[in-house]
């Protein structure tokens, strides 16, 4: 633990990471209190007004404030980021977890059943799944979780294979131990390491793939504000207002950096070798 | 070659079946009775018992689920879809015919221009490790990662659409197409396609000048390329040929397994700029529930990302016969 701060302290940019990823989780939580105007009171004699000091990001159509609404937005975008990675790696864990520890037949149903998934492209699947539900944040969560978790299941299932071999799996065995409590107790504990970095780097792929269903007007429904439906909003007022597409987006992306910069930092702190294998194209939030 | 070709065909049998199920059954997750879902629960509709009987008997909704199921499975390898719930009610099958075209050159040009690009970004920064090139592409990387594509295209519509007012934001022709000349016709078209690629290449290029510039890594430190240096070879043959051809392999896996990812990207690329692809095609029965349209276009969008998965797989035994006889690569 000790070798693993000292090598991450030396990371600059993933400690800056880090300290945005708080920042951002602190305006979050106290955006009731710090929000200069109510997000969702409109003002017709200000409608989509130019950033001034009354308004720091400008209006919106409604005239309603963009900074306020951008600051309830990122609690959208936290949320989701955290219970949905939550649910994906829950799933990836039990499954990863079965195939790796007890390999024959339930290994091959379910790495069949990862190749399987793998193959929607996902935004296919997240508007099939989506078109035929009621459209709310917990329905995007549960929908981001379920489709997410094949890289989890993948990382664990590959530990699990490693480490079942070694002597303290063994020990534990001879001393017949459940296959219950020897996954639980003495295998996942060891395996968490790459499980933590990837869903660290899971939390801005789940905030991209929300803001895109938000954009598209599938995800989370107006009049709650999240920073794609504004991005929405500021799509049709694209010659009108830039600053409704500027700064919802600046948002995401200076999130989502710092997530991932953070990510990659425990990454090569906790394992420099795990730099080479983590696949970064195939976990982008599309 | 032929035997492990074979094989892998016979091994995407099952994944095929997998397909059209879990596609089957993601629509049919849905709460409540389908007919509801279909006529959007507008009541002049369930109301009207011709109409709603009617619905039942066509799409054999008052059967049991394995049934209905296994009536749909019939109908697909017969290559019919069913119709669209739109008012027009065309087949899907000539729906997607009409779509697929565009979706498949988007992805085409955007990964040919993601190679031309990532692969020399990649061995350059590679081979100039910890330089001020590969310090600009490591951010290039970060932050290309981290850019909401459909953010990206918003911005350079305002920039190249708006302010410059170089190039168009929406559609694939203008209004007066008809009336230009042929080249003008070309020119009219390329220039609606050249926002739409340079966005959808945006994210990707991040993404394969970092594999590429990792692979090249690794591969500069083996020692063939040791001995390759020791015989005397120019530096520029060392890298170009001998490092190249090696670091390069990896790629095409990688290129395999981001396709799913790319051709989702043409959901959010092809709905801001108006592209008549499959896409868009995906959104707009999403928000009219057309069923027969999501699940026709699930089935071909994964089936393509398959067998484009299983070339990529080929291609790689091909060039690297290690594969073919040793295990499979998971």
């Amino acid at each position: 633990m000790r070798s693993f701060w000292k090598a991450f302290k030396r990371n600059k940019l993933a400690l800056i990471g880090g300290v945005v990823v708080a920042c951002l989780a602190l305006l979050a939580v106290l955006a009731p209190a710090i929000s200069p105007w109510d997000p969702n009171r409109p003002d017709v004699k200000r409608i989509l007004e130019p950033p001034s000091g009354r308004h720091l990001f400008g209006t919106d159509q409604l005239g309603r404030d963009v900074l306020s609404r951008m600051l309830y937005g990122s609690q959208v975008s936290l949320a989701v980021g955290f219970v949905s990675v939550g649910i994906a790696a829950t799933i990836g864990i039990l499954l990863g977890a079965a195939a790796g520890y007890h390999g024959g037949l339930v290994d091959a149903a379910t790495m069949r059943l990862v190749d399987l998934m793998l193959v929607f492209p996902r935004f296919f699947l997240l508007l099939a799944v989506l078109a035929f539900l009621k459209p709310s944040i917990w329905t995007i969560m549960t929908v981001i979780g379920f489709t997410g978790w094949m890289g989890v299941a993948r990382l664990v299932r590959a530990e699990f294979l490693a480490l079942k071999e070694r002597e303290f799996v063994m020990w534990s065995q001879s001393t017949g131990a459940s296959a219950f409590r020897i996954i639980w107790r003495h295998i996942l504990p060891n395996a968490m390491g790459p499980v933590l970095v990837a869903m660290t780097l899971g939390i801005p792929a789940a905030i991209l793939t929300e803001s895109g269903l938000s954009f598209l007007g599938l995800g989370v429904q107006p009049p709650r504000a999240t920073w794609g439906n504004i991005l929405n909003e500021g799509k049709d007022a694209i010659e009108l207002a830039w600053w409704l597409s500027v700064y919802p987006g600046l948002a995401i992306l200076a999130t989502v950096l710092s997530y991932n910069l953070l990510g990659e930092g425990i990454r090569d702190a906790l394992d420099p070798r795990l730099r080479q294998s983590a696949g970064r194209v195939v976990s982008r939030g599309r | 070659m032929l035997a492990y070709a074979l094989r892998r065909l016979v091994l995407a049998i099952p994944l095929l079946i997998g397909i059209t199920f879990v596609s089957f059954v993601v629509i049919h997750l849905a709460p409540g009775d389908p007919t509801q879902i279909i006529t959007g629960g507008d009541p002049s509709l369930v109301h009207d018992p011709k109409l709603y009987q009617q619905l039942i008997q066509e799409y054999g909704l008052d059967k049991p689920l394995h049934v209905q199921y296994w009536n749909w499975l019939k109908r697909l390898l017969r290559l019919d879809f069913g119709k669209s719930f739109a008012p027009h009610a065309r087949p899907v099958l000539t729906m997607i015919g009409e779509r697929l075209p565009i979706t498949l050159l988007l992805n085409v040009v955007e990964m040919l221009i993601i190679l031309a690009l990532a692969v020399p970004i990649g061995v350059l920064s590679a081979t100039r490790q910890y330089s001020t090139f590969d310090k600009i592409t490591t951010m290039f990387v970060f932050v290309g990662f981290a850019t909401p594509d459909f953010w990206l295209a918003l911005l350079l519509m305002i920039l190249f659409g708006i302010q410059l007012g170089w190039l168009p934001i929406s559609g694939l022709r203008s209004m007066n197409a008809e009336y230009l000349s042929f080249w003008q016709q070309q020119w009219d078209f390329l220039s609606h396609l050249a926002l739409p690629i340079l966005v959808a290449t945006f994210g990707g290029l991040a993404g394969f000048s970092r594999y590429m510039r990792q692979s090249m890594l690794e591969v500069v430190r083996q020692d063939y390329i040791q001995s390759a240096r020791a015989k005397g070879l120019a530096e520029r043959v060392v890298i170009g040929k001998h490092a190249l051809r090696n670091a390069l392999l990896p790629i095409v896996t990688i290129l395999g397994l981001s396709l799913p990812g790319l051709i989702g990207g043409s959901v959010i690329v092809e709905s801001i700029f108006a592209i008549p692809g499959m896409g868009q095609l995906m959104v707009q029965a999403a928000f009219e529930r057309d069923y027969p349209v999501l699940m026709g276009n699930l089935v071909v969008v994964s089936t393509l990302t398959l067998f484009a998965n299983l070339l990529a797989d080929l291609a790689y035994s091909f060039v690297d016969p290690r594969i073919r006889v040793g295990r499979r690569r998971r």
